[in-house]
This record gives structure tokens, sequence and C-alpha cells, in this order.
């Protein structure tokens, strides 16, 4: 029996060997999105965006000594921190070199603790944008592409003030990211002068939210902020409020804007105003023009956040020289910032042949990056306003 | 006018909401208290038997609006609640046929009969979400208010709105319409006579003559067409999701255990109960009292009794009351203990 279990382990170990050399000039990217859960309208988008800039990089065949690249799909669930975990785990049983996620904060938090800094992984977030991940502590191994929600909660006083707003009822899904998205916007909006009549938390997949409503409405105040799901509670919210007549306009913050929320609401949704994370210029130009081309839509939220995700990682490995983590990891600031040479989507292929020449680069991608603080970026954010049916762009912050 | 504006509001937020839930909880609770009463086990697949049956109605309401059948200004899924209705019995006349059967005729005691009904419930559970997907579904149609808050606030010139939706019509019209159907069917014909006797004592209702798979059959027709139309009408009210359906089961059974298990008056009177329960209790106050008070008293904070998350809480802790201080219930079912 043991001749046995020796045998099969030394099978195992010389099988896994042979595996890892045959792969050893491919490089895996994981991407850990929530596939399923509350923000899957948006998920298969930002995939696409992040396989783009993984393809674009294999494709040009300049990565390292001419490796490909090639992405790895998980489930994250959103906000199924067990479900994170366990296919972080897998992740890293598969060998990959760096990922792509999470995207809602909470799971982020805990891949985060869970999985990356045990196991020594870089990963960098598109769209987890709560303010505690500033401060947890990460061996230098978390990095995000969009900015926290602190900046957002700002943003939105601004737009809110801007608009001759003095109170609001604020509303926000019972969570990590709602909690400190609420946060930032009742902190940032008192600061300013502002009222805040009411902070509740709402449950989100609920079938009917005219309770949560009920409370609200007594609360009253000019508007009512959602700092929610546009494809769960957030939505409810606002039909519920719709259907009592307790509000007509309502503030959406990042997590509710996308094309479904204005689909699913209709006509009454018109004149409601809020923001996400993006920008402006030839970046986002390109990129979208690169996603129509790959038949995804890239201005959907947090899309291009992910394509500079991905290339960062591999512009990482191309500036270290090296595969590993603990190797790159500390490159990733270097080729996001100034000093250097400008590179916008769809110059991945240019830039790392600079790197291996030795010249610095300043990746500004899609999404206009500049990581500040303990990498994160700093943010320019899109004004939306809901004008018959569509979310339109109004400006920038 | 402060006043009008006040029993508005009330109305608005509480009474409406409060008299739609109720009616479908207690339409819910009759299917229960059915089961109960006659099958004498608690059918803890109820909430997945009403998806199911909601889950029909909502194909063929897809299928009706795709080739251009409507009833005109009233939702199509009424015009498909029949053939609801009918898979929904064909469900559960097989589940009763291949599960509950065996365990009938082995005498099985009411505790063993309710873990089977957990298991049937899963499989039911699964068979929603492989066919429709565990997704929210939309399937009304047709204008959506009676009235809407902001044309009652220009007609009336109020400062509060009003807004009554078509749904919550057409439930209370439903529910009240079911209810006399069901009691008429119990206390007039002889089918309903027979299934009473058999809830009241079996033996004696077997020595004269009543056939108790008759009575078994009849009692799971009327559950299936009861557990349909109360989902179709939450659904329609509301939204379709499988998993909101399997968390109706605690309001249904505490409104079932409020009235009394086993009282069909009992189950509606305990849905009311427990809807104004929940609505009244998380409320906030504030604007109605606002309304009614000198501004001098006016309150200041919310007067909220809990937070809103602790509406299930609400049918929990008088589930717990009752079943401590007054287990037949309101009504004088039969005792749970």
């Amino acid at each position: 029996m043991k001749k046995m279990l020796m045998a099969t382990t030394a099978a195992a170990l010389v099988a896994t060997g042979a595996f890892a050399d045959g792969h050893s000039k491919e490089v895996k990217i994981g991407i850990h999105f929530g596939f399923t859960g509350p923000i899957e309208s948006l998920t298969g988008h930002m995939a696409d965006g992040a396989e783009l800039a993984i393809k674009e990089v294999s494709d040009s065949g300049m990565l390292l000594d001419g490796m490909t690249a090639s992405g790895m799909r998980v489930d994250s669930g959103c906000i199924d921190n067990g479900l994170a975990v366990s296919n972080g785990e897998r992740l890293i049983a598969d060998g990959v070199a760096g990922i792509v996620g999470s995207d809602c904060s909470g799971v982020t938090g805990a891949l985060l603790q869970n999985v990356a800094i045990p196991n020594g992984m870089v990963m960098i977030s598109p769209s987890a944008t709560s303010p505690g991940l500033t401060t947890m502590e990460d061996n230098g191994l978390f990095f995000r592409t969009s900015p926290s929600d602190a900046r957002e909660g700002e943003v939105m006083a601004e737009i809110l003030q801007e608009r001759g707003i003095k109170s609001i009822a604020l509303t926000y899904t019972n969570n990590d990211y709602g909690k400190g998205l609420a946060d930032a916007i009742e902190s940032s909006f008192k600061a300013i002068g502002g009222e805040v009549t009411i902070v509740a938390a709402h449950e989100d997949g609920k079938a009917d939210y005219s309770a949560e409503v009920g409370a609200l409405a007594s609360a009253g105040g000019d508007i009512l902020v959602v700092a929610g799901y546009l494809d769960q509670g957030g939505a409810g919210i606002i039909k519920a409020a719709l259907d009592a007549g307790a509000w007509e306009q309502f503030g959406l913050p990042g997590g509710m804007i996308g094309e479904a929320l204005p689909a699913n609401i209709g006509p009454d949704l018109n004149g409601s105003f809020g923001q996400i994370a993006g920008s402006e210029g030839p970046g986002i130009e390109n990129f979208e023009k690169m996603a129509e081309e790959a038949g995804f839509l890239g201005a959907s939220p947090y899309t291009p956040e992910s394509y500079d995700a991905a290339a960062l990682l591999l512009l990482a490995m191309q500036a270290a020289g090296s595969t590993d983590p603990a190797m790159y990891k500390d490159k990733i600031l270097d080729v996001a910032n100034a000093p250097g040479e400008k590179i916008f989507p769809g110059e991945l292929g240019k830039a790392l042949e600079l790197i291996k020449a030795g010249t610095d680069i300043d990746y500004v991608g899609a999404s206009a990056v500049e990581l500040i603080g303990p990498g994160e970026s700093a943010g320019t954010y899109r004004m939306i306003e809901v004008k018959d049916g569509e979310n339109a762009t109004v400006g920038f912050k | 006018m402060d006043f009008l504006n006040a029993i508005v509001a009330l109305a608005n937020y509480v009474l409406i909401p409060g008299i739609a839930y109720g009616s479908q909880l207690a339409i819910g609770a009759l299917g229960v208290t059915l089961v109960y009463g006659i099958l004498r086990f608690s059918n803890f697949a109820h909430g997945d038997t009403m998806a199911f049956g909601t889950m029909i109605t909502i194909l063929v309401t897809w299928w009706m609006q795709s080739v251009g059948i409507s009833l005109g200004t009233l939702p199509t899924a009424l015009l498909a609640l029949p053939f609801g209705i009918m898979g929904c019995i064909a469900l559960v006349l097989i589940t009763d046929r291949t599960v509950y059967k065996f365990y009938r005729e082995q005498k099985a005691k009411p505790v063993i009969l309710v873990i089977v009904s957990m298991g049937v419930m899963f499989v039911m559970n699964g068979i929603v979400r492989f066919i429709i997907g565990p997704d929210d579904q939309s399937f009304s149609d047709g204008p959506r208010f009676i009235i809407s808050a902001r044309d009652f606030k220009r007609l009336t010139g109020l400062d509060e709105g009003l807004g009554i939706r078509t749904t919550q019509v057409i439930t209370v019209v439903t529910a009240i319409v079911v209810v006399a159907l069901l009691f008429w069917f119990l206390n007039k014909t002889r089918s309903g006579k027979s299934m009473r006797a058999y809830s009241d004592n079996e033996d004696l209702a077997l020595l004269s003559g009543i056939n108790p798979e008759r009575v078994v059959m009849i009692t799971w027709i009327i559950v299936a067409a009861l557990a349909t139309i109360a989902g179709t009408l939450y659904g329609l009210d509301k939204s379709f999701k499988p998993f909101t359906y399997f968390q109706l089961l605690l309001p249904i059974f505490a409104s079932a255990v409020v009235g009394g298990i086993g009282s069909p008056l009992g189950a509606i009177a305990g849905g009311f109960v427990i809807a104004f329960s929940e609505v009244t209790i998380t409320y906030a106050w504030k604007k109605v009292l606002g309304y009614l008070m000198p501004e001098s008293l006016e309150p200041n904070g919310l007067v909220q009794l809990m937070s809103t998350d602790y509406k299930f809480a609400v049918s929990f802790v008088i589930l717990l009351i009752v079943l401590l201080f007054k287990p037949t219930g309101l009504f004088k079912g039969q005792s749970t203990t």
C-alpha cells in the first residue's frame, strides 16, 4: 500500500512538473468577476475588455521571450465570499501569473486576504471601489484601476450642490460597497452644507420594497440617492418609490449606471442623474472603437478599467522581465505613471517593445490611469443624466 | 387639509400595500391550512408549488403576448391563469401519487411527512430554476396604475399622492372571489362536506363511506389552484423570482398558525394580521404624525419601531408569541403542539 502511495504521488509530481513545463511559454491571467450575481449584466463586457488586452499582448509576440498570454475566467458571485475564495484558489492551482479582479468590494477584500496574500499573488481590480480597501494591509499586492468611493462621494456632493439640491434621502445596498459609498456621500454632502434626512440600508433580492420606500419617504428630501446595484435592490427601490409617488428624481452613483436601468424602469427615470468612473480623450475613443470591432460594448461601466487592469499586469511583467508576482509587483506603479512615453489602447505591442528597449512608459490606457496612494486610480468621473430612456454623458469631473 | 394629507399618506404607504399583501398571504395560507387540516402535515413545499404554478402561468402569458392574445386593459396573465392552475394540479397530483401516497398508506407520522415535503420542496425548487432560471421575470402588461400618485396630487391638490396599482385592485377582487367560492364549496357541496368530515374525524368519515383517496385528490386540486392564484397575484403585483417565493413560506405559515391552522377563516384573518404587522411595525410614522400634530409637537426622529430590515423577524416573533400563548390560534384551529 505504502509503495503504491509513493508511486502514485511520484507519478503525480512528475506529471504536474511536465504540465508546468509544457505551459511555461504561456502566461495565464485569471479573470475573477461576478458572472452571476448583482452586477452580472456588466461583467460580460468587463471580461471581454480584459481579454482584449490579453489577446493584444499575446498577438504582438513581444511579451518576454515571445510568450503567449491567455485569460481564464472564474465566477466571483460579486457578493459570495465563499465562492470567490474557492474560485480564487482554483486560479492559483491552475498556475495563473496575476489576477484581474475581483469586481465587487466585498469579494475583493476576501480574495486579497485569503488567496492573494497567502500565495503572494498580484491582483488588480477594475471595479472594487470601497474606501476600506485603501487602508487594507496588502503587502504591495493589490492595485485598482478604479477610484475609491471616498472620491465618488466628493464628486456626487459637488454635482448635487451644482444642481441646487439642498437635502437628500440616502439608501444603500447592505454590504461593504454600499456602506462605504453611503458614508462617503453623507460626509461629503454634509461638509458642503447639504442635509441628509435619512440613511437606510436595503437588502438585495427582495420582491417588494414598499416598506423601505415608506420609511424613506417619511424622512423626505429633495431627491433620493440610491447607492445600490442596478440589477438588484437598487432598481426595486426606484420602482417602488415611483409607484408610491414618493420621488420623481433619483441620484445614481456608479453601481446604478448601466443600460439595463433605464430599460427596466422606463420613461419615469428621465431627469435622474449620477456619475460613474470614466474618462474622455483619445484613450477611451480608441478603446470603444476596438471594442466595437471585437463585438462588445466598450462604453459599458468598468470595461475600460478592465482592459487597463489586464494591460498593466502584462506590462509590469515585461518591465520586470519575469512573470513572478514577487518580481513584477513593484513595477506596476512604474509603468502606470509618468514619466515616460504615453501609451493608449491598441498600443500595447509598442509599449512592450519600448520597455524591452529600456524606455520608460506612462500607461494612460482607456481610463486615463494614474495610480495614487497605495495603488488606486485618482479617478475621473463621467456625469450621467438619463435622457429619453438612455444614459447620456453630460460632462466630466 | 393636514388631516386629509395624513390619511392619504397612511393609505398610500400602509393601508393599500397592506391589504394587497394581506390578500396574497391569505390565499397562500388557505392552501397551507387545507393541507394541514385534511392531509395532516405542514406542507413546506407550498412556496415552491406557488412558484411552479406561477411559472406555468408566466410561460403561457409570454406565449399569448407573442401571438397577440390580450385581455384589453387587464393583464394577460389572468387569461393564462387557468393553464397555470392545470399545470400545477398535474404536478401536485403526480407528486401525491409518487411520493405522499406511499407514506399515507404506511400511516407515517406527521413529522415524517413534513421532512418528505421538504424534499419535495427542493425538487420543485430545482425544477422551477431549471425551466425559467433564477432571475427576476416580468410578465405584467396593461396599464400599471388605476390612479398614479402624480395624477392624484393634481386632481385633489393635496401634498400627498395616492397611487393605486391595477394589480392591487385585481389582487383584492380575486381574493374575495376565490374565498367566496372556496367557502361555498366547503359548506354547500357534497365533496366539500366530505372534506370537512374527513378533517374532523378520519375514522368516522371512513365508516360513513367517504372515499379517502377522492378527498385527498380534491384537496390537492384546490390547494394547487389556490397556490397558483396566490403566486400569480404576488408576481403580478411585485415580481416573480423563485427565491422570493421560497422566502414567502415563513409569512404564509405565520398567517396560517396565527389564524389557527386547519381553519380556513383563520387563514384569512392571519394573512391580514401578519401583513399589517409587518407594514405598520416597520413604517416610519414621522410623516403622518407630522400632519396630525401641532407644529410644536412634530417629531424629529423617524418614529419607526423597527428598521425595515427586520420585516421577516416580525412574522417570526408573532409566530412564537402565538405558539407560546395560544397554540390553537385566533380561530381555534387544530393545536399544533
